[in-house]
Order: C-alpha cells, then sequence, then structure tokens
C-alpha cells in the first residue's frame, strides 16, 4: 500500500481513496449511462503452474463498462490473470465472480494471433463468434453487420490468408463482437501489428468499447496504449497488483499529447523501479 | 524520347494458349525417338517394338473386347482394396490422432506392422486365399492402409492447438470441433497420405496380378510374355503408366476442389 501511495504522488490527477472500488466507479465510461458490461469481482486469486507460482493474490474489482488495460513485464502473470477472467484456466485459490450470471457468450476474448479458420470465408468465421445462437435465423445478417462494424463488409466473402495483419486482426475483432458481449478480454491484440495499423486498430477499439459498453480487459506490454485506451492502468509485479491507478484523461484522447506522455512516463518510470526495489520485498 | 524508351524491352517469350500441352512435349518427344529408333532398325523389334506396332496390338485386343475387361477387372481390384485399405487407414488415424488411449493401443503395433514389407507376404498370402479376388484385395488393402494411417494421424496431430481453443471457447461441440477445425486442418496432410496410397495401390496390384491372378493387366501381361508377344508385354506396361498418371490428376482435382482456401492453390 506504502508504495501504491507514493506512486500516486506523481500523477497530479489522481487522488488518494480508501476503497480502491469507490474510486473506480467514479471513472466510469460515462456515469449518465447504465453500462451492458458486466462487474467483475476477484478474490484471492492464485494461480501456480507446476511449482512456480504466477499469481500469488490478486484482489481486484471492475465495475461494469470500465476499461481496465493492465500491464507488466514480460512473465509477471498478465496473461495468465487474463486467461483466469475468460475461464481459460482455473484458478489455484479464490474466485473471479461476475456481477450477474454470465452466459458463455457474454465473455470474449481476442488474441495476440487472429486465430481464423483458413478454410472458412471471412463471413463464416465472424459467424463462428456466435456460438450457440450461430444456428439462429439472423446468424448471417448479424455476422455482416459486426462485419461492417470493423469496416470489412466487403471482403465477406474473401479467404482470411489474402487479408492483411490487420485486416485478419479486424475481422477477429468482428468475431468477438458479433454475440454483444459484456466483458471483453483482449490479450496483447496488436501485439502483432505495425505501427500505423496499431494507431488505427486503437481508435476501432475505442470506437466499439464506447459504441457497445462492455467491460474491457486489455493485457499489453505497451504502456503508451495502456494509457490511450484505458480507464485504469493496473500494472502487475511478481503476480501481484503493485499499482492500481486512474487514467483521469477526457475522451477522445489525443495521441502524443502532454498529458498522457506524462503518465505514460510515470508508469514506465516506476515500472522500473519497482524491478529493482523487488529482490528485497520478496 | 530518353535513351531507355528507345532500348529493346526484355521479354518472355509468349507461350501458346495451350499451356495444358507442355507437360506433354517430353511424352511424346520420346515415343518419336523411340519410333525413329526403331524404324531405323537402332532397336530391334525382338527387343522393343515400335509405338505403332505397341498401338496396333492395343487396337487388337480392343477390338477382341480382352483389354477393356482386363482393365476393367484390374481398376475394380485397385478401387475396392483401395477402399477397404483406406477406409480402415483413415479410421484408425482418426481414431489415433484423437483419442490417447487408442494411441497408446494400438499404434506401437500398426509402426511395427509397418516395417514389413507387404509384398513380403505374397507366398502367405497365396496359402491362405489361393488366387482368389481376395488375395489381391488383401495386399492392396494392405499397402494402401500405412500411408492413409500415417498422414491421417499425422495431420490430426499438427491442427493447430490455438485454433483448437478458440473453438472451444466460441462453444464448438466435439462434433463442430471435429467438423469445422480439425478435419478441415488435417485434410492437407491426408491428401499427401492418398497420392501416396495410389501410387502403392497400382505397384501392389501389378505385383500381385504378374504372380497370381488368371485375369487384370499384369496376367496379360504375363500370358504375353509366354507367348512372348512383347508388343503387348509393352501395351501393358503402358496402360499402367497411364492409369497412375489418371489417379494421381484425380487426387489432385480433389485436392483443387477442397483446398480452394489454401494459400498454394489459389490463382492458379
Amino acid at each position: 500500500m506504502q508504495e501504491v501511495l507514493r506512486f500516486r504522488s506523481l500523477d497530479a490527477e489522481a487522488v488518494a481513496h480508501e476503497d480502491f472500488v469507490e474510486e473506480a466507479r467514479q471513472f466510469r465510461r460515462n456515469p449518465d449511462a447504465p453500462s451492458r458490461g458486466l462487474s467483475l469481482t476477484i478474490r484471492g486469486l492464485r494461480k501456480s503452474f507446476g511449482d512456480n507460482e504466477v499469481l500469488r493474490g490478486i484482489d481486484l474489482h471492475i465495475p461494469a463498462g470500465q476499461s481496465v488495460a493492465i500491464v507488466g513485464r514480460s512473465g509477471c502473470g498478465k496473461s495468465t490473470l487474463l486467461r483466469l477472467i475468460a475461464g481459460l484456466e482455473k484458478p489455484t485459490a479464490g474466485s473471479i465472480s461476475f456481477g450477474e450470471q454470465a452466459r458463455a457468450e457474454d465473455i470474449r476474448v481476442m488474441f495476440q494471433e487472429p486465430r481464423l479458420l483458413p478454410w472458412a470465408r471471412v463471413l463464416s468465421n465472424v459467424e463462428v463468434g456466435l456460438g450457440r445462437e450461430r444456428s439462429s435465423a439472423d446468424a448471417q445478417a448479424r455476422a455482416e453487420k459486426a462485419l461492417v462494424e470493423v469496416g470489412l463488409g466487403e471482403k465477406r466473402g474473401q479467404w482470411p490468408s489474402v487479408l492483411s495483419g490487420g485486416q485478419k486482426q479486424r475481422v477477429a475483432l468482428a468475431r468477438a463482437l458479433v454475440s454483444q458481449p459484456r466483458v471483453l478480454a483482449f490479450d496483447e491484440p496488436l501485439g502483432a501489428l505495425d505501427a500505423l495499423t496499431r494507431i488505427s486498430m486503437q481508435r476501432l477499439l475505442e470506437r466499439v468499447w464506447r459504441d457497445q459498453g462492455f467491460t474491457a480487459i486489455l493485457v499489453t506490454h505497451d504502456v503508451s496504449e495502456a494509457v490511450a485506451l484505458a480507464d485504469r492502468v493496473l500494472v502487475i509485479e511478481n503476480g501481484r497488483i503493485a499499482h492500481d491507478l486512474n487514467v483521469d484523461i477526457a475522451r477522445p484522447r489525443e495521441r502524443g499529447s502532454a498529458e498522457l506522455a506524462a503518465l505514460e512516463g510515470a508508469i514506465l518510470k516506476n515500472l522500473l523501479e519497482g524491478t529493482e526495489d523487488t529482490s528485497d520485498d520478496l | 524520347m530518353s535513351l531507355i524508351d528507345s532500348l529493346p524491352r526484355v521479354r518472355a517469350p509468349r507461350l501458346p494458349r495451350a499451356d495444358g500441352l507442355i507437360p506433354w512435349i517430353v511424352p511424346l518427344a520420346i515415343i518419336l525417338i523411340w519410333q525413329l529408333a526403331c524404324v531405323t532398325g537402332f532397336v530391334p523389334a525382338r527387343v522393343l517394338p515400335a509405338p505403332t506396332d505397341v498401338a496396333l496390338a492395343g487396337w487388337k485386343l480392343l477390338l477382341s473386347g480382352e483389354l477393356i475387361r482386363n482393365i476393367w477387372v484390374s481398376f475394380w481390384r485397385a478401387s475396392i482394396g483401395f477402399l477397404i485399405g483406406g477406409g480402415i487407414g483413415f479410421a484408425f488415424g482418426l481414431a489415433n490422432g484423437l483419442s490417447q488411449l487408442s494411441a497408446k493401443l494400438t499404434d506401437t503395433t500398426l509402426q511395427m506392422v509397418r516395417n514389413i514389407p507387404h509384398l513380403a507376404l505374397i507366398p502367405l498370402v497365396i496359402l491362405w486365399f489361393g488366387i482368389d479376388e481376395s488375395a489381391k484385395l488383401f495386399l492392396v488393402a494392405l499397402g494402401v492402409f500405412f500411408p492413409i494411417y500415417l498422414n491421417t494421424l499425422h495431420g490430426i496431430r499438427t491442427v493447430d492447438p490455438q485454433l483448437i481453443e478458440m473453438g472451444r471457447i466460441y462453444g464448438m461441440t466435439d462434433g463442430e470441433l471435429f467438423r469445422r477445425v480439425i478435419f478441415p486442418g488435417a485434410l492437407p496432410s491426408i491428401f499427401v497420405g492418398l497420392r501416396f496410397a495410389l501410387g502403392i495401390m497400382w505397384l501392389t496390384l501389378i505385383v500381385a496380378e504378374t504372380i497370381a491372378a488368371s485375369s487384370g493387366l499384369g496376367y496379360m501381361a504375363m500370358q504375353a510374355r509366354e507367348f512372348m508377344l512383347i508388343d503387348v508385354v509393352v501395351l501393358s506396361i503402358l496402360i499402367y503408366a497411364l492409369l497412375g498418371k489418371l489417379a494421381d490428376s484425380a487426387s489432385r482435382a480433389l485436392e483443387r476442389l477442397t483446398l480452394s482456401w489454401h494459400p498454394a492453390f489459389q490463382k492458379h
């Protein structure tokens, strides 16, 4: 806690609060409109692979509709946390609960790789995202709508192999969005893209998040991406949440603005310092 | 008018429209040289008859109905043997690719049996089945089994696990996962096995028919040898080449049809 408070002082905008739940609520996407998203509460979450304890007790509340970025060095456990939230792994201890009963279609994940079926046309790849509703009568119409939303309406009949990396990732996004999820987890979704494509994808992600109001959890190693997209940045070090920081900067955020740069610098500085102290802390 | 514009342009020579004919240039040239060698007496007719003589022998056999009957018998044996062996190989490939238990139970045994050359079983097969149809079918099925089995198994094992995870996340049932992810992913490898198997199918059949048969192309060739009809022997060999090519073309066409998503089969 000492560590968190010291870090807070670096950010002139942030005010220290006793209760992180209360604090997080203030920075919800749009306080007037009720969000479609699900809230998420994690208590005492631990995960070990064999003798290797990757997550060492995570307590976290994410209010409905918030966008949270999880940053940290590689191997800090951020991807594991995301896989646990998405239900791809089972926790060793602790619990993850959603605000309401969640259907399988309510929680979707987008990975660094598009993971499209190469033998299915773009539109049928998007239809995969409907899950159990795939056989419904309006499946095709919904898939087409999702494709249009990511700006690839005209590519519906193409094979994935002819698309560029960015386009494939947009198809993967359409597939994740088509079931209108209430929690969308992103695991380094832009990690494999070039700089310009990244920026346009970031804008697209921000737009669909604002339009659809899902709860967004973004794992990234790119701190500038985290502060540009998220309401809140969690820094994970050695399997614990080391810092929990609100990004109180109005949207749309201007890339390269002094505010974003200052915040990014502060987080990076802390990440670097943090890893130097940790050997003593543990 | 710059200097560069005035230079003659380097262009690839324009090929005639019929690109499909190019693969046939070499076989046709060989036949032509062969004919010349025979006509000039460079090669004696009792060593190798001229292509025209072979064609004449083929025409005679065609008129008597013997050729069609023998081709049909061989074709039938090849297909049935292929379907049986290929079907069993495919089933084992699926089972062992999808189930750890099944793989543990049978894979080692199958790998041991694989190392026996199936043609080495001919004496045993003749003792078991005589020179009955079942002897030929058994040998063809056995020969075809392994390439299909191995490549189906390999194809299923090498399906991208990230795609399988994706399928599970999106709520695919086991059946859907197989139909939409695993089988299409294994298909390119299954086709490799199919083309190997087609080669082995003809090879096995020829050997089996020359040793123990009373009909079929191999039998026709052996009979001709008895009567020193060298033109019929050469004809049989050429027909084998054609049938093999036909089977390969058919599997390629099937491949192109089902793998149209694959980058290797696009824009051709």
